[in-house]
């Protein structure tokens, strides 16, 4: 799905766990997140806490979609 | 002389000598005759085999009528009780191809009968068959005929007789994407350290495990200025409103949907998750650590972004299928291109 779209033209970022199966579908801009059942979220954090990361997390991503890359990108 | 095996031969209404585009809505009819390329497949199995009659069947009408077609074409094999079923070559004609390969698993599932048939690499049958039917790799045109019935008939051959078939390349069909247990003289670590030489050595070597091609697309141009930007918000975490109102698989996904989010600001509440894939506990509690639309808000008021679109797009990642993958993607990305969307965040679990 993240290929087709960018064929388009459209800046995507992948925001998945996995990020070798994230590479092998052809995703160029990648954010890591946290675990399968809650990619961005931590359950396991006081709520402010979970808070911050999550935030922190999207924004990262947003940032990638204004963030020139000519290969493959970890943020 | 042993007893000749019996094939039961299918083309289209263009290779069954009806007529071309405007006999494609023909309905299956049987012949007990070799027409078009079963004449000269009949030739190539010698004393060996025989074609016992043809199929012939418009590809308009077995696309569009498929379980009437399939009705009718599985009664004459069930009549005619071939050995094996040979269909095609249908080269890159996509819905020739495509009704080759519901002929092929058809025939596959229910009788057990071994099919031969011939395509396109690229023809999209292929993927639909190639796991189930020997299906050779044959030239993107007509013009490949001459090559192509060879090969097939070897096979066929080989399949009616309960020989051995050879591997994909020595055999000439696609890969069928099986694994098998062979007998090496040689322990794994060793072939593996010979291929590494080789490699290193630029001399030829042959993986034993193909990796699978994904093909790649450039990187967009970045977003020039996020704070006017429109974000579209979409996930393969399967995400729904409660009560999953369009029915989204939990798995194998066949389809996606998509949620107006532009008067709330929070999945969690009227969401939940629907994939069958993951420890749902956290999801359910709060959607969006799965898809995170609260916080996209949240920036879109900050003034980061300039707004998050107003549809929310989902499915279900697990079990589906590359090809479901990739259509859904064409037709998420075509709406999000004309809606003028500047970018997109995907989450996935």
């Amino acid at each position: 799905m993240v290929k087709e779209i960018e064929r388009y033209g459209i800046p995507i970022v992948h925001m998945s766990t996995i990020t070798t199966i994230s590479e092998s579908v052809g995703a160029n801009r990648i954010v890591p997140t946290i675990a399968i059942p809650h990619p961005v979220g931590n359950p396991n954090l006081p709520e402010n806490e979970e808070y911050s990361l999550r935030k922190k997390m999207v924004e990262r991503a947003i940032d990638a979609l204004g963030t020139e890359i000519t290969e493959v990108t970890q943020f | 002389m042993a007893k000749k095996f019996r094939v039961l031969y299918y083309v289209n209404q263009f290779f069954g000598q009806i007529g071309g585009e405007e006999k494609a809505g023909v309905a299956p009819t049987f012949e007990a005759k070799t027409l078009g390329p079963a004449l000269g497949f009949n030739g190539l199995l010698g004393d060996e085999g025989e074609v016992i009659g043809t199929i012939i069947c418009g590809d308009n009408y077995f696309n569009e009528n498929k379980e009437e077609a399939l009705e009718y074409i599985m009664n004459v094999v069930k009549e005619q009780k071939p050995d094996i079923v040979v269909a095609g070559p249908a080269f890159n004609a996509g819905r020739y191809g495509m009704a080759c390969a519901g002929v092929a698993n058809a025939v596959v599932d229910e009788l057990n009968i071994p099919v031969v048939t011939g395509m396109y690499v690229e023809n999209p049958g292929v993927e639909e068959c190639k796991s189930k039917a020997y299906v050779v790799s044959v030239a993107d045109s007509a013009g490949g005929m001459r090559e192509a019935l060879p090969k097939m008939a070897n096979l066929t051959k080989k399949l009616a007789k309960g020989e051995e078939i050879g591997l994909p390349e020595e055999e000439g069909y696609i890969p069928q994407g099986k694994r098998l247990t062979i007998f090496s003289d040689k322990r794994g670590s060793q072939r593996a350290v010979e291929m590494l030489l080789s490699r290193l050595n630029g001399e030829a070597f042959e993986t034993e495990l193909p990796m699978p091609v994904f093909d790649k697309v450039e990187p967009a141009k970045a977003i020039e200025d996020l704070s006017k930007a429109t974000i579209a918000l979409v996930t393969s975490g399967g995400i729904v409103p409660h009560g999953n109102p369009d029915r989204i698989q939990s798995a194998s996904a066949q389809k996606w949907g998509k949620y107006d989010v532009s008067n709330i600001d929070a999945l969690t509440g009227e969401y939940y998750t629907i994939h069958g894939g993951y420890d749902p506990v956290y999801a359910n509690e709060k959607p969006d650590r799965v898809a995170p639309l609260d916080l996209l808000k949240e920036f879109e008021k900050e003034g980061k972004i300039g707004k998050v679109y107003e549809f929310f797009y989902t499915t279900t990642g697990t079990g589906t299928s590359v090809g479901n993958a990739t259509k859904f993607g064409v037709e998420i990305g075509k709406e999000l291109k004309e809606a003028g969307v500047d970018g997109v965040i995907l989450t996935s679990t």
